[in-house]
């Protein structure tokens, strides 16, 4: 017999309790009964009931009292109020108290019975609706991050059981999929998660200032050096070290950082004492450092040292399946800091944005959703204020390029025109081409941009 | 005929009822359940199951009276009654039984009109009786409410909802109450 739910009566006489339990049953319901408010409140302290049918007037505690209590015990159940004595100041207090209705002694049979019969329904239907989003929205989490795609699946697995070793972790992956994210959720799921996590861009750096960064520096090291300082590798003591942008650091960097790794010891710079190693260190780059390798511009036993564990995020146009969970993940998360009703992409914004070919990655649609909540007049956010255009029907700022230019030449046309049109500013320009600073700045330094084009 | 395991319909109003219509009754209930039933007759409903105020009788107080004064063969009792019933919280109940127990009472006071009040047909209200004795009896051998409301075991509310019901359990309910027969069997 399938289970309906259970009923708990409440009712000073013995007689309602026992022909409305007997009542109930013959629906097949669980009935159970009790006399007073505190055998109530310690039956539902107990186990949870689906429904609770509560006699107003009751010696000692009254249904008002229980109804309080209730609430705080199991505040999914629905509370029935009844009464013999149906005033409108008791009935308004009951709703105002959360009571689910109010029954007037004696009720139709067909009252009764429609009321529970809703309430389970709701209740059932209400499983359901929970059970079926569960499975809908079977998703892959690690942290921060949420993923249906079975890649993604496969970089949280490798991502946990390297967080539980100290091994190096070298991730890869294009601009904007979460390099950082992923590098903070290993930390947090490591050993190390209580110790520091330090982040170094190498690209935002000189090569003295960025050995400087690294290994800290002693008083009058260098001309300005007026006291020592701590560098990343030690300020990431009994933590973690997170090197980003490995793969454009030079050569002689390349060399200290192998001869660290191999060590396990180092130097400050200007210094004399060796000083250990206590940092987990996760590297990541967008370069194909296998190529770096071959060309000889990256040291191939730097590269084994740090492919240790090699983890490749996937680009956001190869785990398409992931753009509704992640603009709700954004969504909900503009919501609370713009302090703004934000529902949904509506079902034309999803289109253009599933469309879409996401060259800046994870980074871009979060810019552009954030955009399109600041734009959104409404809870949902539609294609307009997504003012997400595909590229072919774009208009270029730079007019239709010519048939001769390539992929390359076209990217660098275009990201000098966004410097002009941001006079130049780094972070306006980064945030307008869907990317971030840093690799901006790779990009400028690749295709040699001067502010003077 | 007090054999193990029968039935017993007890009339116990306080007019008259015609006795074919309950021999018809008996004979369609010891069909259905294929239990040995009898019949039997007593002096009216228990006075103390009468509330004065409301002019109804307390099915609930029907049903311990059956279970304390029944006689020790049977195995079920369903008293048949013309009095109104009610329960403490409702304005009626048709009948009362105990689910996977021993005593069911059915009142024929309501059957016996149609939904607007007026007297309805004789062979309407014997159809209606039969659909509650075998419905309260259904609940003494387990069963319960029914969502198909065709079945035998559908709730009724109003004469319409009994009118509207066959005269049959449907089959998840039929098999349903061979294996509740079975175990209660084996229990014994």
């Amino acid at each position: 017999m399938k289970f309906k739910g259970s009923i708990l009566v409440v009712d000073d006489e013995e007689i309602v309790r026992d022909s409305l339990a007997s009542w109930l049953q013959e629906d097949g319901y669980r009935a159970d009964t009790a006399p007073d408010g505190p055998t109530a409140l310690a039956k539902l302290a107990q186990q949870p009931y689906n429904i609770l049918l509560v006699d107003l007037k009751m010696p000692g505690m009254d249904g008002l009292q229980v109804l309080a209590q209730a609430k705080n015990l199991q505040p999914d159940a629905p509370v029935i109020i009844m009464t013999a004595y149906a005033t409108v100041d008791t009935a308004v207090q009951a709703m105002k108290q959360g009571a689910y209705d109010y029954l007037v002694k004696p009720f139709e049979p067909e009252e009764l019975s429609l009321l529970v019969g809703k309430l389970t329904n709701a209740q059932a239907l209400r499983r359901e609706n929970v059970l079926l989003r569960k499975a809908l929205k079977r998703q892959f989490d690690f942290k921060d991050m949420a993923s249906k795609s079975s890649k993604m699946e496969a970089v949280f697995q490798l991502a946990r059981t390297a967080a539980k070793s100290s091994s190096t972790v070298l991730i890869l992956g294009e601009s904007g999929t979460g390099k950082e994210l992923l590098a903070r959720a290993i930390h947090a799921e490591s050993p190390r998660r209580d110790g520091p996590f330090v982040g170094v861009s190498c690209v935002a750096l000189t090569e003295t200032l960025l050995e400087s960064e690294l290994f800290g520096y002693e008083k009058g090291a260098f001309t300005g050096a007026v006291g020592g300082a701590r560098g990343k590798f030690e300020l990431a003591a009994g933590g973690t070290l997170f090197l980003d942008e490995i793969g454009d650091i030079s050569p002689k960097l390349q060399l200290d950082l192998l001869r660290v790794l191999d060590a396990r010891e180092f130097r400050r710079v200007g210094g004399s004492q060796l000083i250990k190693v206590d940092a987990r260190i996760i590297a990541a780059t967008n370069r194909d450092l296998k190529k770096l390798v071959e060309s000889g511009t990256f040291r191939e036993d730097l590269y084994y040292r740090l492919n240790v564990i090699p983890v490749t995020l996937p680009p956001l146009r190869e785990r398409k399946e992931d753009i509704p969970l992640l603009a709700e993940h954004f969504l909900a998360q503009f919501s609370t800091e713009m302090r703004k009703p934000l529902e949904a992409v509506s079902a034309e914004g999803l289109e253009v944005l599933m469309a879409h070919d996401w060259p800046g990655n994870v980074r871009e649609l979060r810019n552009v959703l954030e955009r399109g909540a600041v734009l959104a007049r409404g809870p949902i956010i539609t294609p307009i204020e997504l003012e997400l255009v595909e590229p072919a029907s774009a208009p270029s700022p730079l007019g239709a390029p010519e048939p001769a230019d390539s992929l390359k030449d076209v990217e660098r046309k275009h990201i000098i025109s966004t410097l002009r049109q941001h006079n130049w500013n780094i972070t306006r320009s980064a945030k307008a081409l869907g990317i971030d600073r840093v690799t901006l700045y790779n990009k400028i330094k690749r295709y040699q941009i001067r502010e003077t084009e | 005929m007090d054999a193990e395991g029968a039935i017993q319909l007890t009339w116990m109003g306080r007019g008259d009822i015609h006795p074919d219509i309950l021999e018809r009754v008996r004979r369609q209930v010891e069909g259905t359940f294929d239990r040995p039933t009898d019949l039997r007759v007593a002096n009216g409903p228990p006075e103390e199951a009468l509330d004065r105020k409301r002019g109804q009788y307390s099915s609930t107080m029907i049903l311990r009276w059956i279970v304390t004064t029944m006689a020790s063969g049977p195995t079920k009792v369903l008293g048949i009654t013309d009095v109104d019933l009610f329960i403490p919280v409702l304005t009626f109940v048709f009948g009362e039984a105990q689910v996977r127990g021993a005593a069911a009472v059915v009142s024929i006071a309501r059957l016996r009109l149609t939904y607007d009040e007026r007297p309805a047909s004789s062979p309407l209200v014997e159809a209606r009786l039969l659909k509650e004795c075998l419905h309260e009896l259904g609940h003494t051998f387990g069963l319960v409410h029914c969502s198909d409301s065709l079945c035998l075991m559908s709730r009724s509310n109003s004469v319409l909802d009994v009118d509207q019901k066959g005269a049959r359990f449907c089959r998840d309910c039929r098999q349903r109450l061979w294996e509740l027969m079975d175990e209660e069997r084996d229990e014994s």
